[in-house]
């Protein structure tokens, strides 16, 4: 039940993402948008990796090595999403800083000022 | 009209495909064999408490480089997109600084000109509150870093917790000068230092990125797991002066 519970949120969140993205004209709200996405992705990942009733695969007084694979979560996808939270963040800042040069050259903050990238 | 609808089709098609891998999935009863096999032989191969940690920087340790490498990618981007890359604009800029200093880029000589949203300064108790608190965070962050292979943390947290330290100070006192070139060299010995010590685990140990050629140690102490420790500092001094770095290209003081 938690699973599906995260993955729903994961899912509501990319979707609501991917709806942003797809109608919003606002830079700002485009990489908005692209964070809900990110963090949507993010959730499902680290969500499909649970395992029933499993812990944080840390060795310590509570949790001894041995016969430890009943006890642990999948730590794959955990590895994966602790990368990409950062590069994520990186990423963000890097389109922020792109809509801050558009609105320089543009006084816009509208895709549809950036007449470059129509096809 | 026909671009809405497109719209609505799209996502609920994509909602459709979603539905049966949100409700169709069971909590898992047991790891994948490739988890597994992680799990059960970390301790013995390279004697880290933090599983994932085995995973981040042994294990996956080429996908980590290039993740970081990633992150290297995405904050020059940050630093050329915020810092015109065009000499004769950055000329004219630097030119117009004097007159209205509304586009220094750090900022220092952003008062002269007077220019009508000034921004507000930091409080008397923000600015007393981040001189207090930095060195707290800056050692929280090296702790976090240090301690990556022992205790749910690493190279990458430690160095966001490290950036936002810096991101307080910046809070506090816009104009705060940072040691640019303290920053770059931080990033790049620690990046060089990075490839350095997987070049080194090539030669001594079983392969690009391996950190056996340093003796395990004791299971759980501060200096085992070969040069897990080392590589996971690397990464957070690298992860820090990066963001360090983003934020301070980011910031506008006028």
């Amino acid at each position: 039940m938690m699973t599906q519970i995260v993955l729903l949120i994961g899912f509501l969140l990319s979707l609501t993402g991917l709806w942003g993205l797809m109608t919003r004209r606002d830079l700002f709200r485009m990489i908005i948008s692209f964070s809900l996405l990110d963090t949507g992705v993010h959730m499902i990942m680290v969500g499909i990796g649970y395992v029933k009733n499993g812990t944080a695969p840390i060795f310590d007084e509570a949790l001894a090595p041995a016969g430890a694979v009943e006890k642990v979560v999948d730590p794959i996808p955990s590895a994966l999403v602790l990368t990409a939270i950062v590069i994520g963040l990186a990423v963000t800042a890097l389109m922020l800083s792109y809509a801050v040069r558009v609105y320089t050259a543009r006084k816009s903050l509208s895709v549809e000022a950036v007449k470059e990238l129509r096809w | 009209m026909i671009k809405r609808l497109l719209i609505i089709l799209t996502l609920t098609a994509i909602a459709f495909g979603f539905y049966p891998l949100a409700w169709g999935v069971e909590d898992a009863r047991q790891l994948s064999p490739l988890a597994a096999g992680y799990v059960e032989n970390s301790v013995e191969e390279l004697g880290t408490s933090n599983v994932v940690t085995a995973i981040v920087v042994s294990y996956r340790g080429l996908d980590t480089l290039g993740e970081v490498t990633v992150l290297f990618a995405a904050a020059a981007g940050v630093t050329l997109l915020m810092t015109s890359g065009n000499p004769e604009r950055r000329k004219k800029r630097a030119a117009s600084r004097g007159k209205d200093g509304k586009d220094g880029k750090d900022g220092k000589d952003g008062s002269e000109g007077g220019s009508d949203k000034a921004r507000r300064q930091g409080s008397e108790l923000l600015a007393a509150g981040a001189a207090f608190l930095f060195p707290i965070i800056w050692l929280f962050g090296i702790y976090i870093f240090i301690h990556g292979h022992l205790t749910p943390g690493g190279g990458f947290q430690g160095g966001v917790v490290i950036a936002s330290a810096v991101l307080l100070i910046i809070f506090a006192d816009c104009r705060q000068e940072l040691g640019h070139t303290v920053l770059q060299l931080a990033e790049a010995l620690s990046g060089a230092a990075y490839v350095g010590v997987g070049l080194l685990g090539l030669w001594m140990a079983a392969g690009f990125l391996d950190p056996r050629f340093l003796a395990a140690g004791e299971f759980g102490e501060l200096f085992s797991a070969g040069a897990i420790p080392i590589i996971y500092s690397l990464i957070g001094i690298k992860v820090g002066a990066e963001l360090t770095g983003i934020v301070d290209s980011l910031r506008r003081c006028s």
